[in-house]
C-alpha cells in the first residue's frame, strides 16, 4: 500500500517534469521586462522589440512594461524568485548590487562573441564587476546645464565658462526678476544633479567616486567646501523658490514660461520639449570651478541584463546581441535622442545630441549620484541636499546625519 | 435501569455541540492565523534582523530599535501621527454637524447629501494629486482665493511647519464624508417618539442633542471613531501621492517611514521595527477604546 502510493506520487512528479520540459522545449518564449513606460522612450522600445521579432519568428517574445518608478521596487520580487529573461536597469552601484548576490547572469560571452569590448569601450567599466561583463548597455546621454538663448541674448548674457561668470550671470537675471535656476526636488533625486556637478568641480571626480563609494566621510572638510560653494548660489537666490512642491516636469514650466533662465538636467529634457520651445533652448557644459581640476561629467548608462535564474538564457543573449548591434542602436538612440554606446552606431544629428557626444567625448565620467552610490545612502544623501538647499543653515546637522548613514551603510 | 444515555443519538448531539462550533470557526480562523497572526509574528522576528530583502538575514538583537530612537525622520514620524490622529478625532464632530444639517426635507436634498458624500467615492489617490494642485503655490486654487483677500498664500506642500497639516486636511475630507453618512443612517433610526417626549419635556437645541439624540446615536459614533483612528494610523496612500514624506520628512509618518526603510532603502528588518512599534500604538489605541467600550455597556446593563 505504502509503496504503491509513493509510486503513484512518483508517477504523477515525472509526468508533470515531463510536462515542463515538454513546454519550454517546444515554445521557446523570451519573456523580456521593461521599464520604457514615458511615451517616447516606450514608442522607440516598440520598434526594437519589433524588429527582434521579425528577425526571430521562431521565439515567441513576451514583452511587458511597468511604470518606470515602480519598476525599481518590483525587480528586487522577481529576481530572487520567478525572474523574467530579460530585464531593463542601470549600470554602476544599482546593477552591482545585483551582481553581488549573485541575482544577475554574467554575459561576457555575449561581449566577446560580438566583439563588443572594443566596439563599447567607453562604457565597458561601468558593466564590468571582477573582470566580467553583466549586462548590455544600450544608450547613455549627458548631462549639461539648459538655458533660454533669447533670455541670455536678451540682457548680454553668453554661457559661463567659470564659476565667477555663473555667479555673474545669476546676478544678472535676478536683478531683472528672472529665477536663474530651475529646479523641482518634490522627488529628490534633481537635487542630487548640484551636488555631483559641484562636488566633481571643487573636488575632482575620483574624490566624488570614493565619497559615492564610502571611502571618505561626508564630514570631510572637501566636502564641506562643496557645500560652501553651493550656498553662494543658495544665498545668491538661484533656485526657484518652493521646489520642493514640484517635480522635474513641472518645474520646466518657469523655463518654458520665461520666469526661469537655466535648468541643470539630463538630455531627456529636450525630449519633453515642443519644437519651437526647443529652438530657444541650448545646454553648456557646468563651469570649472577649481581650474586645476578636470571638468567630470554625469553620464547615466541604460541597460539590459540576463537574472541569473532566468528560464531562457539562450535566446536571452541573443536579445542582447541583438540590441548590441550598431545599426539597433542607431535607430534606438536616434528615437530617443540618446547616446548609443557601441562606437559605429550613428549619432542622431539632433544639435543636443551631437553637442553631449563631443562633450563626453572628452571627459571622463560618473554615472549620477543614485546610481554611484548605494540606494539607502542615495536616499539619505538626497534628502539632506535638498534640506540644505532649503535650510543651509542646517548644514552640520546634514553632515553629520550623512556620516552616520554612511558609518551603517559601508561598515 | 436506563442504558439509553449512551445511545447513539446522544453521542452525536454531544459531539456536535463540541465540534459544530468548531467546524464554522475553522476556515475563518485559520485564514486569520495564515494572513494576519503569522504575518504580524513574522515582521517582529524579522525586526531583530538585518536583512536587505535579498540576501541571508543577520540575527542583531535590539540594534534596529537602538537606531531608531537616534534618528530624527523617526520623532518627526511619530509627532505626526500624532497630529493625524488628534485632527482625524474632529471628523466625527464635523461629519455629525453635516449630518445634522443635510437631515431636513427641502426640495433636492438628496442631490446635495449626494455631493457631500461624493469625496468618499473618490480614490484617495485622486483627492491627493486634487490635493496637490489645490495648493500648488503659485497657480493653485488656495493661493488664488487668498490672493483676492491681498494675501500672499504660503506653499504648504514646501512648508515644514504647515506640510503635514496640508496633507492632513486633504485626508479629512472624504473622512468627513464617510462619518457625515454614517450619521445620516443612525439619524434615520432616532426613535420619534422620544423627541417628541422630550420635547413636551421642554428640552431644546443642544440639550435635546446631548440628551434624547446622541445616546442614540451611540453605534454611529462607535463606528465613526474606530474607523477614524484606523484612518489616521493608516495615512499613507495620501502622503505617498501628496509629498512622499518631504519635504525632508517633515510631513513623514511611521507607515511611510516604514516603507522607504523597507522599499527604497532595502532595510526590511529596519522597516519590519518601525512597523512593530506602530503595531504597538495602534495595540494602545485599540486596547483602550475597547476597555472604554466594554465599560459603558456594563454600566448600562
Amino acid at each position: 500500500m505504502h509503496t504503491n502510493k509513493s509510486a503513484g506520487f512518483l508517477s504523477v512528479a515525472v509526468l508533470a517534469a515531463g510536462l515542463l520540459v515538454g513546454a519550454s522545449a517546444s515554445a521557446a518564449t523570451l519573456v523580456i521586462n521593461s521599464n520604457a513606460s514615458d511615451p517616447n522612450v516606450k514608442a522607440a522600445w516598440d520598434t526594437v522589440i519589433d524588429g527582434f521579432k521579425a528577425e526571430h519568428p521562431d521565439i515567441e517574445v513576451q514583452y511587458s512594461i511597468y511604470d518606470h518608478e515602480a519598476y525599481k521596487t518590483a525587480i528586487r520580487t522577481w529576481l530572487p524568485a520567478a525572474p523574467p529573461d530579460v530585464v531593463f536597469w542601470f549600470a554602476g552601484n544599482r546593477m552591482a548590487t545585483f551582481v553581488e548576490r549573485g541575482l544577475f547572469e554574467d554575459v561576457s560571452d555575449v561581449w566577446r562573441d560580438n566583439g563588443l569590448d572594443e566596439a563599447m569601450a567607453s562604457t565597458r567599466p561601468s558593466l564590468t564587476i571582477d573582470g566580467k561583463r553583466w549586462g548590455v548597455p544600450y544608450a547613455y546621454y549627458n548631462w549639461g546645464v539648459y538655458y533660454r538663448k533669447d533670455i541670455f541674448d536678451q540682457y548680454g548674457l553668453s554661457a559661463p565658462t567659470s564659476w565667477d561668470e555663473l555667479l555673474a550671470v545669476g546676478k544678472t537675471l535676478k536683478d531683472n526678476g528672472i529665477t536663474p535656476v530651475t529646479i523641482g526636488t518634490k522627488y529628490l533625486w534633481t537635487s542630487a544633479g548640484w551636488f555631483d556637478y559641484l562636488n566633481m568641480r571643487t573636488n575632482g571626480l575620483d574624490f566624488h567616486i570614493d565619497l559615492m563609494l564610502g571611502r571618505v566621510a561626508y564630514t570631510d572638510a572637501r566636502v564641506r567646501k562643496t557645500f560652501e560653494n553651493w550656498r553662494e548660489l543658495v544665498d545668491a537666490g538661484f533656485f526657484l523658490e518652493n521646489h520642493t512642491s514640484y517635480s522635474w516636469q513641472e518645474a520646466q514650466a518657469p523655463m518654458i514660461n520665461g520666469e526661469a533662465a537655466m535648468y541643470l538636467i539630463g538630455n531627456f529634457l529636450v525630449g519633453e520639449l515642443s519644437d519651437d520651445v526647443a529652438a530657444n533652448i541650448d545646454f553648456f557644459q557646468f563651469p570649472a570651478i577649481d581650474p586645476s581640476l578636470d571638468l567630470g561629467e554625469d553620464a547615466p548608462t541604460e541597460t539590459l541584463h540576463i537574472p541569473a535564474k532566468a528560464k531562457n538564457k539562450e535566446d536571452a543573449k541573443r536579445f542582447l546581441a541583438y540590441v548590441a548591434r550598431p545599426d539597433v542602436q542607431s535607430a534606438l538612440n536616434m528615437a530617443l535622442k540618446n547616446l548609443p554606446p557601441h562606437k559605429d552606431a550613428e549619432v542622431s544629428d539632433n544639435r543636443f545630441v551631437q553637442k553631449g557626444a563631443e562633450m563626453l567625448a572628452r571627459s571622463k565620467t560618473a554615472q549620477f549620484y543614485d546610481r554611484d552610490t548605494t540606494p539607502e545612502m542615495a536616499q539619505e544623501g538626497m534628502k539632506g541636499f535638498v534640506q540644505f538647499m532649503d535650510n543651509p543653515d542646517d548644514l552640520d546637522e546634514i553632515l553629520a546625519t550623512l556620516e552616520r548613514a554612511r558609518q551603517r551603510i559601508f561598515k | 435501569m436506563s442504558v439509553e444515555v449512551t445511545s447513539p443519538s446522544y453521542t452525536w448531539w454531544r459531539f456536535s455541540q463540541r465540534f459544530v462550533p468548531v467546524t464554522f470557526l475553522a476556515p475563518a480562523a485559520i485564514i486569520f492565523a495564515v494572513y494576519v497572526i503569522y504575518p504580524i509574528i513574522d515582521s517582529i522576528w524579522l525586526s531583530f534582523h538585518w536583512w536587505d530583502g535579498l540576501g541571508e538575514k543577520e540575527f542583531i538583537g535590539f540594534e534596529n530599535y537602538q537606531r531608531l530612537v537616534t534618528e530624527d525622520h523617526f520623532f518627526l514620524a511619530i509627532k505626526n501621527n500624532i497630529l493625524w490622529l488628534l485632527f482625524f478625532m474632529l471628523s466625527p464632530i464635523f461629519g455629525l454637524a453635516l449630518a445634522l444639517f443635510l437631515n431636513q426635507e427641502v426640495f433636492g436634498i438628496r442631490l446635495v447629501k449626494s455631493l457631500f458624500f461624493f469625496p468618499f467615492v473618490i480614490s484617495l489617490a485622486v483627492i491627493g494629486l486634487v490635493f496637490g494642485w489645490f495648493y500648488e503655490p503659485v497657480n493653485g486654487l488656495f493661493n488664488t482665493i487668498l490672493a483676492l483677500f491681498g494675501i500672499q498664500g504660503p506653499a504648504i506642500l514646501s512648508d515644514t511647519e504647515l506640510v503635514t497639516y496640508g496633507v492632513i486636511a486633504a485626508g479629512m475630507w472624504p473622512q468627513i464624508a464617510y462619518c457625515m453618512i454614517l450619521y445620516l443612517t443612525g439619524l434615520n433610526s432616532v426613535n420619534p417618539e422620544l423627541i417628541e417626549a422630550g420635547r413636551i419635556d421642554g428640552a431644546k437645541g443642544a440639550r435635546m442633542l446631548w440628551h434624547i439624540v446622541l445616546p442614540q446615536l451611540r453605534p454611529a459614533t462607535f463606528i465613526a471613531v474606530v474607523i477614524s483612528i484606523i484612518g489616521a494610523l493608516r495615512s499613507f496612500d495620501i502622503i505617498a501621492i501628496m509629498t512622499k514624506g518631504g519635504p525632508y520628512n517633515h510631513s513623514s509618518v511611521l507607515a511611510w517611514y516604514m516603507y522607504e526603510q523597507a522599499m527604497f532603502n532595502y532595510s526590511m528588518g529596519y522597516g519590519a521595527a518601525i512597523a512593530t512599534v506602530l503595531f504597538l500604538i495602534m495595540d494602545v489605541f485599540i486596547i483602550g477604546f475597547l476597555w472604554w467600550l466594554i465599560k459603558q455597556e456594563r454600566e448600562e446593563g
